[in-house]
């Protein structure tokens, strides 16, 4: 275990990336800024369902159903929030 | 102390160039490397495992703003380098012990991923969604049934918006249906993924076909062009393309039917 380097701090990755917090829920922004990046919903619909996935021991497995619940979880609780201010029609059933 | 570090893996490709990566903060904050082993390379980065290990990304995932933050990284990366060459990008949060437990997992699944990245060289991933309004919009044309008295007016007008919003719904899935097949055909690969909920998408709209497509390069003009087309011939359904991708959906190491599988269109 000693070739991974030591270069890295270890505080919080968040709060030195890319001004995630300023991105708007997904459909609560005007258009442009929808289309400016990529929207959440599609890069996370892929990387959360896409890629290849090595079973190994090495891997640091999450279930991969835990890891879309999970995360889709946080994503519907945010978003619904946004809705209920958005005034966004739902659908019955 | 090692113990507390990992390994980010976020694809793997027959060479990368590590210059490609200059300046560019891999998950983590440092920057990304590249391992090379048995005629392929990977890129990685270092990361805590306070923060990224097992026990930590369960509680992490909850928080929305981190996980987009994380996963815009991810898909730089890897959009960096199938810019460059045919990439295997790997699932969101594959992560190892060490630089050399990456190696060994390369040589162990070489022939994997000479497959995986053979089915994707020159080949790139496009998305096709298609929203219909839902029932509503062909029903409003009730009649005037005043003359029937009202319950009966309204059981009866009240049929007719059931009966229109049923045709409604048979004839966008059939329409869905078609544009799956006409874009299918241009594709060397397509797949059916799970339509997004309207919780997730926040619109209204439902969502009918979510489709992934994997498109010869040379084809692309070709292929936006269709589903251009497909949205012109369908005036009352929304037909939205997204990518360029990586080849997120098809690069598949166990085989094309791997997780993901195939769904219906407006199931």
């Amino acid at each position: 275990v000693s070739d991974v380097p030591a270069d890295e701090g270890h505080g919080g990755a968040a709060d030195r990336l890319p001004a995630a917090r300023q991105q708007v829920p997904p459909g609560t922004g005007p258009p442009d800024v929808r289309y400016e990046r990529i929207a959440l919903i599609d890069l996370l619909d892929r990387l959360l369902a896409g890629g290849v996935v090595i079973s190994g021991e090495v891997r640091l497995s999450i279930a991969d159903v835990d890891l879309v619940s999970v995360s889709l979880r946080a994503l519907i609780s945010s978003v619904s929030s946004a809705m209920e201010h958005g005034g966004g029609r739902r659908e019955g059933s | 102390m090692t113990d507390d570090r990992g390994v980010w893996v976020y694809s793997v490709a027959e060479e990368l160039a590590p210059d490609w990566f200059s300046g560019v903060p891999g998950i983590g904050g440092g920057p990304i490397r590249t391992l090379a082993c048995g005629g392929l390379a990977a890129a990685v980065s270092t990361v805590s495992l306070a923060e990224f290990g097992e026990e930590a990304l369960p509680g992490r995932l909850e928080d929305l703003a981190w996980l987009e933050a994380v996963a815009r990284l991810h898909h730089r990366v890897i959009e960096i380098a199938a810019n460059h060459v045919p990439v295997v990008p790997m699932r969101l949060a594959t992560v190892y012990r060490s630089h050399a437990r990456v190696t060994a997992m390369m040589a162990a699944r070489q022939a994997d991923f000479t497959t995986a990245l053979g089915r994707v060289r020159a080949r790139t991933e496009w998305g096709v969604k298609v929203y219909t309004s839902g029932p509503g919009r062909a029903a409003e044309s009730g009649g005037d049934d005043s003359a029937a008295g009202p319950g009966a007016a309204y059981l009866r007008q009240r049929r007719r918006q059931l009966d229109a919003s049923n045709q409604a719904k048979r004839a966008a899935a059939a329409s869905a249906e078609r544009i799956h097949a006409a874009l299918g055909r241009l594709a060397a690969a397509a797949e059916l993924r799970a339509p997004q909920a309207p919780q997730l998408t926040g619109r209204p709209d439902r969502m009918i076909l979510n489709g992934a497509y994997l498109v010869d390069d040379e084809r692309s003009a070709e292929f936006t062009t269709a589903v251009e087309r497909a949205a012109g011939e369908h005036e009352q359904l929304q037909v939205e393309l997204t990518g360029p991708w990586p080849p997120y959906s098809f690069a598949v190491a166990d085989g094309p039917d791997g997780p993901g599988g195939e769904r219906r269109a407006g199931g």
